[in-house]
Protein backbone atom coordinates (compact mmCIF):
# COMPACT_ATOMS: atom_id res chain seq x y z
CA UNK A 1 0.00 0.00 0.00
CA UNK A 2 1.10 3.45 -0.76
CA UNK A 3 1.20 4.96 2.70
CA UNK A 4 2.57 3.00 5.61
CA UNK A 5 0.50 3.53 8.68
CA UNK A 6 0.89 1.61 11.93
CA UNK A 7 -1.99 0.60 14.16
CA UNK A 8 -1.56 0.23 17.91
CA UNK A 9 -4.03 -0.94 20.51
CA UNK A 10 -3.20 -0.34 24.16
CA UNK A 11 -5.42 0.35 27.17
CA UNK A 12 -5.85 3.99 28.13
CA UNK A 13 -6.04 3.28 31.86
CA UNK A 14 -4.46 0.75 34.18
CA UNK A 15 -3.76 0.23 37.87
CA UNK A 16 -0.18 0.37 39.25
CA UNK A 17 1.66 -2.87 38.62
CA UNK A 18 -0.93 -4.12 36.13
CA UNK A 19 0.25 -6.14 33.16
CA UNK A 20 -1.30 -4.72 29.99
CA UNK A 21 -1.40 -6.24 26.55
CA UNK A 22 -0.28 -4.15 23.60
CA UNK A 23 -1.06 -5.09 20.00
CA UNK A 24 0.61 -3.58 16.96
CA UNK A 25 0.08 -4.01 13.25
CA UNK A 26 1.74 -2.24 10.34
CA UNK A 27 1.13 -2.48 6.63
CA UNK A 28 4.38 -3.40 4.93
CA UNK A 29 5.13 -5.71 2.02
CA UNK A 30 8.16 -7.32 3.81
CA UNK A 31 9.85 -8.02 0.46
CA UNK A 32 12.23 -10.86 1.29
CA UNK A 33 14.91 -10.26 -1.36
CA UNK A 34 14.57 -13.86 -2.51
CA UNK A 35 12.06 -13.21 -5.27
CA UNK A 36 12.65 -12.30 -8.90
CA UNK A 37 10.64 -10.03 -11.15
CA UNK A 38 9.32 -10.87 -14.62
CA UNK A 39 12.74 -10.27 -16.21
CA UNK A 40 14.49 -12.57 -13.76
CA UNK A 41 16.15 -9.76 -11.85
CA UNK A 42 16.12 -10.08 -8.08
CA UNK A 43 13.68 -7.80 -6.26
CA UNK A 44 15.75 -6.01 -3.61
CA UNK A 45 15.01 -6.85 0.00
CA UNK A 46 12.90 -4.33 1.86
CA UNK A 47 11.60 -5.34 5.25
CA UNK A 48 10.96 -3.84 8.64
CA UNK A 49 14.16 -5.02 10.31
CA UNK A 50 13.64 -3.71 13.81
CA UNK A 51 10.80 -2.84 16.12
CA UNK A 52 11.24 -0.98 19.39
CA UNK A 53 8.70 -0.32 22.14
CA UNK A 54 9.60 2.14 24.88
CA UNK A 55 7.81 3.51 27.92
CA UNK A 56 8.70 7.02 29.03
CA UNK A 57 11.84 6.80 26.93
CA UNK A 58 12.94 3.43 28.31
CA UNK A 59 13.07 0.52 25.88
CA UNK A 60 11.26 -2.52 27.22
CA UNK A 61 10.62 -4.63 24.14
CA UNK A 62 12.55 -4.90 20.88
CA UNK A 63 12.31 -7.29 17.96
CA UNK A 64 14.76 -8.03 15.14
CA UNK A 65 12.61 -9.09 12.22
CA UNK A 66 13.88 -11.48 9.57
CA UNK A 67 13.14 -11.76 5.83
CA UNK A 68 10.85 -14.80 6.16
CA UNK A 69 8.24 -12.89 8.18
CA UNK A 70 4.93 -12.33 6.38
CA UNK A 71 3.69 -9.04 5.05
CA UNK A 72 1.86 -6.71 7.45
CA UNK A 73 3.62 -7.97 10.60
CA UNK A 74 1.48 -8.20 13.73
CA UNK A 75 3.15 -8.14 17.16
CA UNK A 76 1.54 -8.42 20.54
CA UNK A 77 3.33 -8.22 23.87
CA UNK A 78 2.85 -7.27 27.50
CA UNK A 79 4.08 -4.47 29.70
CA UNK A 80 3.89 -4.02 33.46
CA UNK A 81 3.01 -0.40 34.17
CA UNK A 82 3.81 1.34 37.48
CA UNK A 83 3.22 4.98 36.50
CA UNK A 84 1.38 7.13 33.99
CA UNK A 85 3.26 7.87 30.82
CA UNK A 86 3.63 7.37 27.14
CA UNK A 87 4.38 4.30 25.10
CA UNK A 88 6.34 4.99 21.93
CA UNK A 89 6.63 2.47 19.13
CA UNK A 90 9.11 2.63 16.27
CA UNK A 91 9.43 0.48 13.18
CA UNK A 92 12.72 0.65 11.26
CA UNK A 93 12.58 0.05 7.51
CA UNK A 94 15.49 -1.28 5.41
CA UNK A 95 15.34 1.92 3.32
CA UNK A 96 16.05 3.99 6.44
CA UNK A 97 12.48 5.16 7.01
CA UNK A 98 11.20 5.13 10.55
CA UNK A 99 7.50 4.81 11.32
CA UNK A 100 6.32 5.95 14.72
CA UNK A 101 3.25 5.84 16.87
CA UNK A 102 2.57 6.55 20.52
CA UNK A 103 -0.11 5.86 23.13
CA UNK A 104 -0.44 7.41 26.53
CA UNK A 105 -1.65 5.49 29.53
CA UNK A 106 -3.04 6.76 32.81
CA UNK A 107 -2.05 4.72 35.84
CA UNK A 108 -4.08 5.33 38.97
CA UNK B 1 -8.50 2.19 38.92
CA UNK B 2 -12.20 1.55 38.87
CA UNK B 3 -13.83 -1.84 38.95
CA UNK B 4 -14.88 -1.40 35.34
CA UNK B 5 -11.25 -1.06 34.28
CA UNK B 6 -10.26 -4.09 36.25
CA UNK B 7 -13.08 -6.00 34.63
CA UNK B 8 -11.79 -4.92 31.24
CA UNK B 9 -8.34 -6.26 32.08
CA UNK B 10 -9.82 -9.56 33.17
CA UNK B 11 -11.97 -9.68 30.09
CA UNK B 12 -9.05 -9.30 27.71
CA UNK B 13 -7.14 -11.99 29.59
CA UNK B 14 -10.21 -14.16 29.30
CA UNK B 15 -10.47 -13.59 25.56
CA UNK B 16 -6.84 -14.49 25.12
CA UNK B 17 -7.45 -17.69 26.98
CA UNK B 18 -10.37 -18.46 24.69
CA UNK B 19 -8.20 -17.89 21.65
CA UNK B 20 -5.72 -20.45 22.87
CA UNK B 21 -8.40 -22.92 23.85
CA UNK B 22 -10.02 -22.73 20.43
CA UNK B 23 -7.09 -24.68 18.95
CA UNK B 24 -8.04 -27.85 20.77
CA UNK B 25 -11.64 -28.57 19.77
CA UNK B 26 -11.25 -27.19 16.24
CA UNK B 27 -8.42 -29.56 15.39
CA UNK B 28 -10.40 -32.43 16.76
CA UNK B 29 -13.41 -31.64 14.62
CA UNK B 30 -12.20 -30.30 11.31
CA UNK B 31 -14.80 -32.40 9.52
CA UNK B 32 -17.29 -29.89 10.90
CA UNK B 33 -19.62 -32.51 12.33
CA UNK B 34 -18.91 -32.12 16.02
CA UNK B 35 -18.52 -28.39 16.31
CA UNK B 36 -21.21 -25.75 16.64
CA UNK B 37 -20.41 -23.20 13.98
CA UNK B 38 -23.13 -20.80 15.10
CA UNK B 39 -24.10 -18.32 12.38
CA UNK B 40 -21.36 -19.59 10.06
CA UNK B 41 -23.37 -22.69 9.22
CA UNK B 42 -26.95 -22.38 7.97
CA UNK B 43 -28.53 -25.73 7.17
CA UNK B 44 -26.09 -27.34 4.75
CA UNK B 45 -24.46 -24.04 3.84
CA UNK B 46 -21.07 -23.54 5.41
CA UNK B 47 -19.04 -20.35 5.28
CA UNK B 48 -15.38 -20.63 4.36
CA UNK B 49 -14.82 -19.70 8.02
CA UNK B 50 -15.76 -23.26 8.99
CA UNK B 51 -13.00 -24.67 6.78
CA UNK B 52 -10.34 -22.27 8.05
CA UNK B 53 -7.85 -23.27 10.72
CA UNK B 54 -8.22 -22.06 14.29
CA UNK B 55 -5.44 -19.49 13.93
CA UNK B 56 -6.95 -18.08 10.74
CA UNK B 57 -10.33 -17.83 12.46
CA UNK B 58 -8.72 -16.08 15.42
CA UNK B 59 -7.22 -13.52 13.02
CA UNK B 60 -10.65 -12.81 11.58
CA UNK B 61 -12.38 -12.68 14.96
CA UNK B 62 -10.04 -10.00 16.31
CA UNK B 63 -10.72 -6.89 14.26
CA UNK B 64 -7.41 -5.47 15.36
CA UNK B 65 -5.42 -8.47 14.25
CA UNK B 66 -7.25 -8.77 10.92
CA UNK B 67 -4.88 -7.10 8.41
CA UNK B 68 -7.81 -6.39 6.06
CA UNK B 69 -8.71 -3.55 8.41
CA UNK B 70 -5.62 -1.70 7.19
CA UNK B 71 -7.37 -1.55 3.81
CA UNK B 72 -10.76 -0.90 5.38
CA UNK B 73 -9.46 2.13 7.27
CA UNK B 74 -8.14 3.47 4.01
CA UNK B 75 -11.60 2.98 2.54
CA UNK B 76 -13.09 4.80 5.50
CA UNK B 77 -10.89 7.81 4.73
CA UNK B 78 -11.81 7.67 1.03
CA UNK B 79 -15.50 7.67 1.97
CA UNK B 80 -14.99 11.19 3.36
CA UNK B 81 -12.60 12.41 0.65
CA UNK B 82 -14.00 14.71 -2.04
CA UNK B 83 -12.76 13.95 -5.53
CA UNK B 84 -13.50 14.61 -9.20
CA UNK B 85 -14.85 17.58 -11.12
CA UNK B 86 -17.98 17.65 -8.95
CA UNK B 87 -15.79 17.83 -5.84
CA UNK B 88 -18.03 15.50 -3.87
CA UNK B 89 -17.30 12.57 -1.59
CA UNK B 90 -19.28 9.40 -0.95
CA UNK B 91 -20.36 10.91 2.36
CA UNK B 92 -21.85 14.02 0.67
CA UNK B 93 -24.61 11.88 -0.86
CA UNK B 94 -24.72 8.84 1.37
CA UNK B 95 -23.95 10.43 4.73
CA UNK B 96 -23.02 8.14 7.54
CA UNK B 97 -22.07 4.80 6.00
CA UNK B 98 -23.07 2.99 9.15
CA UNK B 99 -26.69 3.87 8.37
CA UNK B 100 -26.81 4.27 4.61
CA UNK B 101 -24.69 1.24 3.74
CA UNK B 102 -26.15 -1.18 6.29
CA UNK B 103 -27.59 -4.15 4.45
CA UNK B 104 -26.20 -3.15 1.05
CA UNK B 105 -23.80 -6.09 0.88
CA UNK B 106 -26.68 -8.52 1.42
CA UNK B 107 -28.37 -7.37 -1.83
CA UNK B 108 -25.52 -7.05 -4.33
CA UNK B 109 -24.98 -7.89 -7.17
CA UNK B 110 -28.22 -6.29 -8.34
CA UNK B 111 -29.86 -5.76 -11.72
CA UNK B 112 -29.05 -2.20 -12.80
CA UNK B 113 -31.67 -0.68 -15.08
CA UNK B 114 -29.44 1.83 -16.88
CA UNK B 115 -26.99 -0.87 -17.87
CA UNK B 116 -29.55 -3.57 -18.54
CA UNK B 117 -27.30 -6.00 -16.71
CA UNK B 118 -25.90 -6.85 -13.28
CA UNK B 119 -23.79 -4.57 -11.12
CA UNK B 120 -21.68 -5.53 -8.11
CA UNK B 121 -20.38 -3.27 -5.35
CA UNK B 122 -17.04 -2.53 -7.01
CA UNK B 123 -18.88 -1.52 -10.16
CA UNK B 124 -21.35 0.52 -8.13
CA UNK B 125 -18.51 2.45 -6.48
CA UNK B 126 -16.96 3.20 -9.83
CA UNK B 127 -20.33 4.11 -11.35
CA UNK B 128 -20.82 6.62 -8.52
CA UNK B 129 -17.34 7.97 -9.08
CA UNK B 130 -17.85 8.45 -12.81
CA UNK B 131 -21.39 9.79 -12.91
CA UNK B 132 -21.84 11.55 -9.56
CA UNK B 133 -18.33 12.65 -8.66
CA UNK B 134 -17.10 12.92 -12.27
CA UNK B 135 -13.89 11.30 -11.12
CA UNK B 136 -11.68 8.62 -12.61
CA UNK B 137 -12.86 5.11 -11.80
CA UNK B 138 -10.66 3.23 -9.34
CA UNK B 139 -8.60 0.40 -10.78
CA UNK B 140 -9.73 -3.15 -10.00
CA UNK B 141 -7.65 -4.70 -7.21
CA UNK B 142 -6.20 -1.30 -6.30
CA UNK B 143 -5.86 -0.76 -2.56
CA UNK B 144 -8.35 2.10 -2.84
CA UNK B 145 -11.12 0.06 -4.47
CA UNK B 146 -10.53 -2.94 -2.21
CA UNK B 147 -10.56 -0.65 0.83
CA UNK B 148 -13.79 1.09 -0.15
CA UNK B 149 -15.49 -2.20 -1.02
CA UNK B 150 -14.39 -3.73 2.28
CA UNK B 151 -15.60 -0.63 4.15
CA UNK B 152 -19.01 -0.62 2.44
CA UNK B 153 -19.54 -4.36 2.83
CA UNK B 154 -18.42 -4.31 6.45
CA UNK B 155 -21.43 -2.12 7.29
CA UNK B 156 -23.59 -5.21 6.71
CA UNK B 157 -21.43 -7.49 8.83
CA UNK B 158 -23.45 -10.29 10.38
CA UNK B 159 -26.56 -9.66 8.28
CA UNK B 160 -27.78 -12.64 6.27
CA UNK B 161 -27.15 -12.55 2.53
CA UNK B 162 -30.36 -12.22 0.54
CA UNK B 163 -29.73 -11.57 -3.16
CA UNK B 164 -32.68 -11.49 -5.53
CA UNK B 165 -32.45 -13.89 -8.45
CA UNK B 166 -35.96 -13.43 -9.85
CA UNK B 167 -37.38 -10.65 -12.00
CA UNK B 168 -34.92 -8.89 -14.31
CA UNK B 169 -31.95 -10.61 -12.66
CA UNK B 170 -33.22 -14.08 -13.60
CA UNK B 171 -31.58 -14.45 -17.04
CA UNK B 172 -28.22 -13.33 -15.61
CA UNK B 173 -28.61 -15.74 -12.73
CA UNK B 174 -29.18 -18.53 -15.27
CA UNK B 175 -26.01 -17.50 -17.13
CA UNK B 176 -24.07 -17.53 -13.88
CA UNK B 177 -25.46 -20.96 -13.05
CA UNK B 178 -24.50 -22.22 -16.52
CA UNK B 179 -20.95 -20.87 -16.02
CA UNK B 180 -20.78 -22.63 -12.67
CA UNK B 181 -21.79 -25.95 -14.20
CA UNK B 182 -19.77 -25.77 -17.43
CA UNK B 183 -16.55 -27.72 -17.76
CA UNK B 184 -13.63 -25.57 -18.83
CA UNK B 185 -9.86 -25.49 -19.11
CA UNK B 186 -7.36 -28.23 -19.81
CA UNK B 187 -8.41 -30.06 -16.66
CA UNK B 188 -11.99 -30.00 -17.98
CA UNK B 189 -13.54 -29.16 -14.62
CA UNK B 190 -16.60 -27.14 -13.67
CA UNK B 191 -16.94 -25.23 -10.39
CA UNK B 192 -19.37 -27.93 -9.25
CA UNK B 193 -16.76 -30.70 -9.39
CA UNK B 194 -14.84 -29.18 -6.50
CA UNK B 195 -17.34 -27.04 -4.63
CA UNK B 196 -20.49 -29.18 -4.83
CA UNK B 197 -19.46 -32.79 -5.50
CA UNK B 198 -16.33 -32.74 -3.37
CA UNK B 199 -16.77 -30.05 -0.76
CA UNK B 200 -15.15 -31.14 2.47
CA UNK B 201 -12.86 -33.59 0.66
CA UNK B 202 -9.16 -33.09 0.24
CA UNK B 203 -7.55 -31.80 -2.94
CA UNK B 204 -3.97 -32.79 -2.26
CA UNK B 205 -3.42 -31.32 1.21
CA UNK B 206 -6.20 -28.73 1.10
CA UNK B 207 -9.83 -29.10 2.15
CA UNK B 208 -12.24 -27.97 -0.54
CA UNK B 209 -14.79 -25.49 0.73
CA UNK B 210 -18.22 -24.77 -0.68
CA UNK B 211 -16.73 -21.68 -2.31
CA UNK B 212 -19.05 -19.27 -0.52
CA UNK B 213 -18.71 -15.58 -1.34
CA UNK B 214 -19.89 -14.06 1.96
CA UNK B 215 -16.41 -13.04 3.19
CA UNK B 216 -15.11 -11.15 0.16
CA UNK B 217 -13.12 -9.00 -0.20
CA UNK B 218 -10.93 -11.23 1.92
CA UNK B 219 -7.45 -11.02 3.36
CA UNK B 220 -5.89 -14.15 1.94
CA UNK B 221 -2.74 -15.31 3.70
CA UNK B 222 -1.39 -16.71 0.44
CA UNK B 223 -1.78 -13.34 -1.27
CA UNK B 224 -0.55 -11.45 1.81
CA UNK B 225 -3.10 -8.90 0.73
CA UNK B 226 -6.79 -8.24 0.36
CA UNK B 227 -8.37 -9.51 -2.84
CA UNK B 228 -11.76 -9.39 -4.53
CA UNK B 229 -14.06 -12.27 -5.42
CA UNK B 230 -13.12 -11.81 -9.07
CA UNK B 231 -9.47 -12.30 -8.19
CA UNK B 232 -10.48 -15.59 -6.55
CA UNK B 233 -12.46 -16.55 -9.70
CA UNK B 234 -9.41 -15.83 -11.83
CA UNK B 235 -7.23 -17.94 -9.55
CA UNK B 236 -9.69 -20.84 -9.67
CA UNK B 237 -9.93 -20.61 -13.47
CA UNK B 238 -6.16 -20.59 -13.76
CA UNK B 239 -5.87 -23.59 -11.44
CA UNK B 240 -7.95 -25.66 -13.84
CA UNK B 241 -5.80 -24.35 -16.73
CA UNK B 242 -8.57 -22.19 -18.16
CA UNK B 243 -8.17 -18.70 -19.55
CA UNK B 244 -9.42 -16.33 -16.82
CA UNK B 245 -11.91 -13.59 -17.69
CA UNK B 246 -11.08 -9.94 -16.97
CA UNK B 247 -11.93 -8.30 -13.64
CA UNK B 248 -15.47 -6.98 -13.67
CA UNK B 249 -16.42 -8.93 -16.81
CA UNK B 250 -20.08 -9.83 -17.33
CA UNK B 251 -19.21 -13.52 -17.04
CA UNK B 252 -17.76 -13.03 -13.55
CA UNK B 253 -20.49 -10.66 -12.37
CA UNK B 254 -23.16 -13.18 -13.42
CA UNK B 255 -21.15 -15.88 -11.68
CA UNK B 256 -20.87 -13.64 -8.62
CA UNK B 257 -24.68 -13.49 -8.42
CA UNK B 258 -24.98 -17.26 -8.63
CA UNK B 259 -22.21 -17.90 -6.10
CA UNK B 260 -23.59 -15.28 -3.71
CA UNK B 261 -27.07 -16.79 -4.03
CA UNK B 262 -25.67 -20.19 -3.04
CA UNK B 263 -24.82 -18.53 0.29
CA UNK B 264 -28.19 -16.82 0.86
CA UNK B 265 -28.72 -16.93 4.63
CA UNK B 266 -25.03 -16.92 5.56
CA UNK B 267 -23.83 -13.78 7.35
CA UNK B 268 -21.77 -11.13 5.57
CA UNK B 269 -18.22 -11.51 6.93
CA UNK B 270 -16.36 -8.95 4.86
CA UNK B 271 -13.50 -8.49 5.25
CA UNK B 272 -12.70 -12.06 6.24
CA UNK B 273 -9.36 -13.84 6.63
CA UNK B 274 -8.72 -16.99 4.64
CA UNK B 275 -5.78 -19.26 4.04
Amino acid sequence: MATIRPRVKAPRKASPGEVVEIKTLINHSMESGQRKDKNGDPIPRQIINKFVAAFNGREFFTVDLAPAISANPYLSFYAKVEESGEFTFTWHDDDGSVYEDSKSIEVA
Amino acid sequence: MTTANKAFGLLSAGLLGLGLLATGPANAADDGTRIDWGPYKVDEKRSGYTYAGAQTRAMQDDEFQNPAFLWLERGMDLWETADGAANTSCADCHGDAEESMAGVATRYPIYFDDWGKLMNIEQRINWCRETQMQAEPLKWESDALLGLTAFVKNQSKGMPIDVAVDGPAAPFFEQGKAFYETRRGQLDLACTHCHVDNEGNLIRAETLSQGQANGFPTYRLKWQSVGSLHRRFRGCNRNIRAQPYPYGSDEYTNLELYVTWRGNGLPVESPSVRK
